[in-house]
Order: structure tokens, then sequence, then C-alpha cells
């Protein structure tokens, strides 16, 4: 058994810093590349690409980043796992065999996970008795069944050990969680069992602070931010994970950010519930428990996890389409500017209703006055702002009403207050509303397969 | 005496679903002390008015010095339905520690 590995985190979102897994494999050693792409709605537009051409529905960015770093992963023996298959897993495996051949690699292993994505057997797991309610609203997903995009089973590490079990260089997968693609190594590499929960925890926990990439370095802090080193060239996080649980959150030398007791406690609370609760389909880990230690020089010990058992269902994330939302923006001028723009507002919205639209929400903003803080704003001085821009957005079951807005954005210009601009990128377009039903589903409903590719 | 929660703490903050999740961490201990005894759920809510619409859950973590709020019913419907600028809920971390407090 190793006596330690070091798992590095490549991406935070799909669209994330594109150099940044090329540094991790290239600035220092680590054994392990993971990449989270996926966030909840990122499954739906990955299952309209796929709708489009059926060989698309992956992170499309994958096969040429494969390209830059699987020779610098082979020879230094780095496994790469990542989530990016989205909605197509194996078609992104295929593509990637293709961009080793292009390299001129002649070995290459790809495990790739299936069976997350149950778009098409909803109405069999509606038979079997079990109506995928929302967990928020209680109600049954035949409600919005034939406005389903999409439908995937959050699975965790385990699928992924499996695939490292068979040798692979590689991990593809759809719909696992984020922190499961670091757990996986922990788990393959040091033996942790199925109930060695406070270990798996330990991953779970190392996992959730990777998953957003350099938001655990110094990027986002609201710290002492502006002492963040470097954020230009920003380090992304590596995990040195130990067999006893123990992990450190480290990044490679010469690269700016920061790891400290703050930049990784933040990220330990972005974006969680009830700390003492937190599920993955591996464990339930108590964010409570997790010790910090500041070691100094970039590096913090992460020790005492604490978790319980798992439980007996997955998640299961759907999308769905729910009408149509476009957004206008106006920039108006001092003097007056915010005067100005609120009164814009209030033309625009006489002339919607003139036109009896039908709109289910509408909402104006004012950028540089209250879009960011909302009802704390603090009051302006109109002689001391330059401008304000009016943001205004709308959605509706209705496509015509919508596109119907687009076309009153512009006539403002020449109808509406003076000293205003900003109007070039055309008429706004209805873009579809695809909104999420989080659901709940047996474990033992849903089986993940591993698939094996290779050259 | 009447301080300035941003002198005392970070905070980050995200989405889940439609509520927003904001966690406040104290630079000390003594910061803390503080937060936990005057950052209640309701002190959050009333800060939060107009813009926090659902209850709020308040959870501490002493080891991290943090304590976690979900602000429920604030996105204006979370992910690709709501029509906010900041419909992600990234602001409301700061917007926290606009927050003053009469010690």
């Amino acid at each position: 058994m190793k006596e330690k590995i070091r798992i590095a985190s490549g991406q935070g979102f799909w669209g994330d810093l594109v150099d940044a897994p090329y540094n991790q494999v290239s600035k220092g050693n680590i054994d392990y590349l993971v990449m989270d792409y996926l966030a909840e709605v990122t499954m739906s537009i990955l299952q309209k690409q796929k709708n489009k051409n059926p060989k698309f529905g992956y992170a499309r960015d994958i096969p040429a980043l494969m390209k830059r770093i699987l020779p610098i992963c082979k020879e230094k023996n780095i496994k790469v796992i990542t989530n990016g298959g989205g909605v197509n897993p194996i078609d992104c495996a295929e593509a990637i065999l293709e961009s080793a051949k292009e390299c001129g690699l002649k070995n290459l292993k790809i495990g790739v996970v299936v069976g997350d994505d149950i778009n098409d057997r909803i109405d069999e797991i509606i038979k079997a008795g079990y109506e995928l309610n929302n967990m928020e609203t209680g109600e049954s997903v035949k409600t919005i069944k034939d406005k389903l995009l999409s439908a995937n089973v959050y699975f965790g590490a385990f699928p992924i050990v499996e695939a490292l079990k068979k040798g692979v260089d590689i991990v593809i997968t759809g719909r696992t969680t984020d922190t499961g693609l670091t757990l996986a190594p922990m788990i393959y590499e040091f033996n942790w069992k199925q109930d060695d929960y406070n270990l798996l925890s330990a991953g779970t926990v190392a996992g959730h602070i990777l998953e957003c990439g350099a938001q655990s370095t110094g990027g986002n802090f609201l710290g002492d931010w502006e002492l963040i080193d470097n954020m230009a060239e920003i380090g992304f996080p590596i995990a040195e994970a130990f067999p006893n649980g123990e992990v450190i959150i480290t990044k490679h030398d010469d690269t700016g950010g920061k790891v400290s007791f703050e930049t990784v406690a933040e990220q330990l609370v972005y974006e969680i519930g009830d700390p003492k609760s937190y599920i993955t389909p591996d464990c339930i880990a108590d964010f409570s428990t997790i010790k910090l230690e500041d070691l100094g020089n970039n590096k913090v010990k992460v020790f005492d996890v604490k978790g319980v058992k798992e439980t007996p269902t997955y998640k299961v994330s759907c999308s769905y389409s729910d009408g149509y939302s476009a957004v206008g923006t106006l920039a108006y001028s001092w003097p007056q500017a915010l005067t100005k723009a609120k009164a814009a507002d209030k033309i625009l919205r006489k002339r919607l209703e003139n036109l009896n639209l039908k709109f289910d929400e509408i909402n104006s903003e004012y950028i540089g006055y209250n879009a960011t803080q909302g009802p704390l704003s603090t009051k302006i001085d109109e002689e001391n702002i330059n401008e304000i821009m009016l943001r205004f957005a709308v959605r509706s079951k209705d496509f015509d009403s919508v596109e119907r807005f687009g076309k009153e954005i512009a006539p403002l210009i020449l109808t509406g207050p003076p000293s205003v601009t900003g109007f070039a990128g055309g008429r706004p377009k209805p873009s579809e509303v695809v909104a999420y039903w989080p659901a709940l589903i047996p474990k033992t409903l849903v089986k993940p397969e591993i698939k094996i590719y290779g050259l | 005496m009447k301080i300035k929660l941003r002198e005392i703490a970070h905070a980050r903050s995200g989405d889940k679903g439609d509520a927003g999740n904001v966690g406040v961490i104290a630079y000390d201990d003594k910061g803390y002390e503080i937060i936990k005894k005057y950052l209640t759920a309701k002190r959050v809510k009333e800060h939060f008015r107009g813009i926090c619409f659902g209850k709020v859950d308040r959870y501490e973590l002493p080891n991290l010095r943090a304590i976690n709020f979900l602000l429920h019913n604030t996105l204006g419907g979370g992910g690709t339905v709501s029509l906010k600028y900041d419909a992600q809920g990234k602001i409301l971390a700061s917007a926290m520690l606009r927050m003053e407090i009469e010690i």
C-alpha cells in the first residue's frame, strides 16, 4: 500500500481555467487528476446537445485537453478521473481514444461508469411504485413527465473504484458526485471498506475541498483577499491523502494563491446545509467534526473527520423545461442616472401591460445601485453616480410573450428618458427555462456498470 | 459598542436550489463567541428582510469557528428559473457581512 497519494483538482466547473489541468500534471508530482464538470443544469444542457447529435452530450473540451495532458500522464503514471462524460460517457471515451491515437499513444485503458442515466426508465420506475417525488415540494414526477429533459442518479465513489481495480488509466463517468471523484482513489489505494464510515467521510471532505477548484486556494476568498499572492497564476488544490484518513491540502510550489485555515474553511462551508448530515451515496459525513491545522507554507491538515452509514437511496437529479425567459439591459448616465433608469422601467412595464402579454414574473434591478445587495443597498447620491444599468428580466410559459418583450427594449432609446446607451447586442432572445427536480430512488433500482475501452 | 461583522468574520455563500447558504467564519475564538451569541436565526432573517422570504436554519461548526445559515426561498426559484442577477446567491456572503452588531 502506498504511504500517501496526491490527488489534484483540475476543474471546479465546466468553463473553469483551461490550463489548470495541464498545470496540475506538469508543475509537480501528482498521482491522480480529478475534474468536476457537472453542475445541476449542466446535465440538461448536455442532454439537449445529445438530442441534436447523438455523438455529443459530454464536456467537449475533454478530447483537446486529453491531447495535451495524456502524454504527460502516461509518462508520470497519473490517472485521470472525471464526471465530464455527462449524458454520453461512452462517446466521451471514444473521443479520448482518438486523442490518444493522435498523440501517438499505443496503450490506454479507459473505464466508463454507466447506469446513472434513467431518463428512458421513468415509466418503468413509476410503474415499480416510485414516483420520484420532488424533495422540496413532494409532488410526483408525473406532473412534469412530459417536460423532462434529463434524469440522472448521483453515483458515488465505489463504481469508480471498480473501474480503477480493472487497471484503467482514465475513469469517465456520467452523474457522479463531485466528492466521489476524490474519494475513489483513496478507497482504491488504501483499501478502505464500505463500512469505514469515518475514512469515507474524510475522503468526502477532501472531495468537497477540491470540487470547486481554486475556491479553496485563495480564489473568491472574502477574507483578506488583497493579500492573496499572484492570483493570475493561481494554483489549484491538491489533497495529499494518507491511509488513516488524514489529508493535507496544498498546491504546487511555483503557483499563486494561498492555502490557509481561512481559505480552506471558506470552501468547507460552501453550499452546505446541515453540517452534521452531508449526505453522499458513500456515507453521511459530519462536517462539524472536521479539524483543520494550518501547517504554514500553503499546507493545511484536515483530520478527525467522523461520519456514519450511507442512506438506502440515491439522489436523482432531473431537469425539465419550464417556459422561457429573457433579459434586457440599458445603461443610463449622469445626471439623475437612477431616476432615469427607474422612469424607463415604469414606461416599459406600462407598455408590456398595454400589450396584454402574459408573464409569470417580471424583475427589474439597477446595476450600480441594488442588483447584488437588494434592500440592503445604501441610498445613493445621484450627483456622485456616473451610470446605472437597468436590468429587466421576464419569465413566462408563453414563448410569444417573451419574444414580444424582446422587441420593447431597443425602442426605449428613442422613446424614453435621455442619456441612454448600451444596446448593441440585438433584441433579447427567449431562452428555455430549465427547472430542477431533485428526488430520491432506492439504490436497489439502479445498478452502476463499468465498461472498458482501450487501445 | 457597535461592531461591523466584517471586522471579525469572513464568509462564503452559494445556492442550494431556491435556498441560499451563507457560512460565516470568525477570524478568532473571541470573534466566534460573538457570532455564536449575536448571529441568531432571527437576527439573520431580519437582516435579509426583502431578500429571504422563507425560514432561516442555523448550524454551528465550532471547530471551524463558523456558523452556517440556510436562507430558504431566497433565490427567486433558483437555477435558470431565477430572474435575479445574482441567481446563485454568490453575493449573499458580502451582504451578510454588512451587518452591524451591538455588543
